[in-house]
């Protein structure tokens, strides 16, 4: 087994109208074992930027401990918070600085940028960036991912039914694949606010 | 095969650990505490290698014993299974620990808790869990019989049947067990489950 399907993950984040979504599974196991169905996959680094790391799950918590730190230290000489692009930018070089023993993740990161301009981008392992104007999707179920999101995905969808088609995405995906699932995790970031939502599908 | 199971009652939480150590197929003793106590008020439950183990917990114990110089204050629970976390992390890809942990503690503020924590650093805040062969048995009968703020005696006997369920269906079962439980009164051994007494050596 490789070592990406170590522990099950499932990502996807979506564009809408001045808004974004980002979705994620709750399953932590250990191969074939579960071991909780509590498990948060995607971290807030500020306000209107989200991050979620799928693969290894304790390189995605190493790597977010460091993500954190970074943006920490840029708030306090910069005096303001991190744009999303910057943030990808970051993350990648990151990634590529363990270019030949890297970190076993795949961020799939989220925000609003100037403007409020919705920003969605995820990588691969060594920070090759994959920039996207409707969604991108990561972890064990991505296949499936690719192809729910590719048929229920349509442009400029407003906050309430981006999270409909998020979830339903999201939940008709990890069904699919044995490694991720036990519910959902959503977050739906809008200029004004942000909902949190927890998704409950087949539990198995 | 080494078996480490735990879970979180009302105001309590519980560690069992086999107490067998073993060299391929050889049983040097049945009697070998596996459960360290790391402070008034923390448990570590561990299971892996021999080395790595006494090593390890050794180390969390006396670091934890320093804050407590340093600060005149103790750690809480999570921060010492950060602390512990962090360092299998740090260890991982230069020398690592097989060392798979389950770090019970009590805190006067938010009371009892139990972490999760691998041998690879993976880290999750549970309400039971547990590792190794005997898991696949004791996680089963934990789903099937938990449920939050058991008593002591519910869970004793929740931890009795894990037990026995171990003894019967496990191949290579370890005979004896020892049980250790933290609660506002401090860490403490709380029993052993033993089928096979270790005998003293006879005098000449």
């Amino acid at each position: 087994m490789s070592i990406f399907e170590y522990n099950g993950s499932a990502l996807v984040a979506m564009v809408g109208k001045n808004c974004f979504a980002i979705a994620s599974d709750r399953r932590l196991g250990v191969q074939l074992q579960t071991i909780a169905t509590d498990f948060q996959r995607i971290s807030k680094i500020h306000e209107k930027l989200y991050i979620g790391l799928a693969g290894l799950a304790t390189d995605a918590q190493t790597l977010y401990q460091r993500l954190v730190f970074r943006h920490k230290l840029y708030q306090l000489r910069e005096e303001r918070d991190m744009k999303p692009e910057t943030f990808a930018n970051l993350v990648s070089a990151i990634l590529y600085e363990k270019r030949f023993g890297p970190y076993f993740c795949q961020p799939v990161i989220a925000g609003l940028g100037d403007n409020d301009e919705p920003f969605i981008c995820t990588m691969d392992s060594i920070g090759a960036k994959e920039l996207a104007k409707d969604f991108v999707v990561g972890g064990t179920a991505s296949e499936s991912l690719y192809g729910a999101c590719e048929s229920m995905y349509k442009p400029d969808m407003e906050a309430e039914e981006l999270f409909e088609t998020i979830s339903q995405a999201l939940l008709a995906s990890v069904d699919r694949d044995c490694l991720s699932g036990w519910g959902g995790h959503v977050f739906v970031v809008t200029p004004t606010e942000v909902i949190e939502r927890t998704l409950k599908g087949r539990m198995d | 095969m080494e078996c480490v199971f735990g879970m979180v009652g009302n105001g309590f939480a519980v560690v069992v650990a086999d107490t067998s150590a073993v060299n391929s197929i050889l049983v040097h003793k049945s009697n070998e505490d596996k459960i360290m106590i790391l402070d008034s008020h923390k448990l570590m439950g561990t299971s892996g290698e021999h080395g790595d183990r006494v090593q390890f917990t050794e180390y969390v114990q006396k670091n934890v014993a320093l804050y407590l110089f340093r600060n005149g204050i103790p750690l809480t629970t999570a921060a010492t299974a950060n602390f512990t976390r962090n360092e299998l992390a740090t260890a991982l890809r230069k020398n690592p620990y097989s060392v798979n942990i389950l770090l019970a503690g009590y805190d006067k503020e938010t009371g009892p808790s139990l972490y999760y924590i691998d041998y690879i650093a993976t880290f999750h805040k549970i309400e039971k869990g547990a590792f190794g062969y005997g898991s696949y048995f004791s996680l089963s009968m934990m789903d099937r019989h938990y449920h939050s703020g058991m008593s002591l005696e519910e869970a004793v006997d929740l931890v009795d049947k894990c037990i026995l369920e171990i003894r019967t269906r496990l191949v290579v079962a370890p005979p004896n067990f020892v049980i250790k439980i933290v609660d506002k009164d401090g860490a403490r051994e709380y029993a052993w489950r033993e089928s096979i007494k270790d005998t003293g050596v006879s005098s000449a």
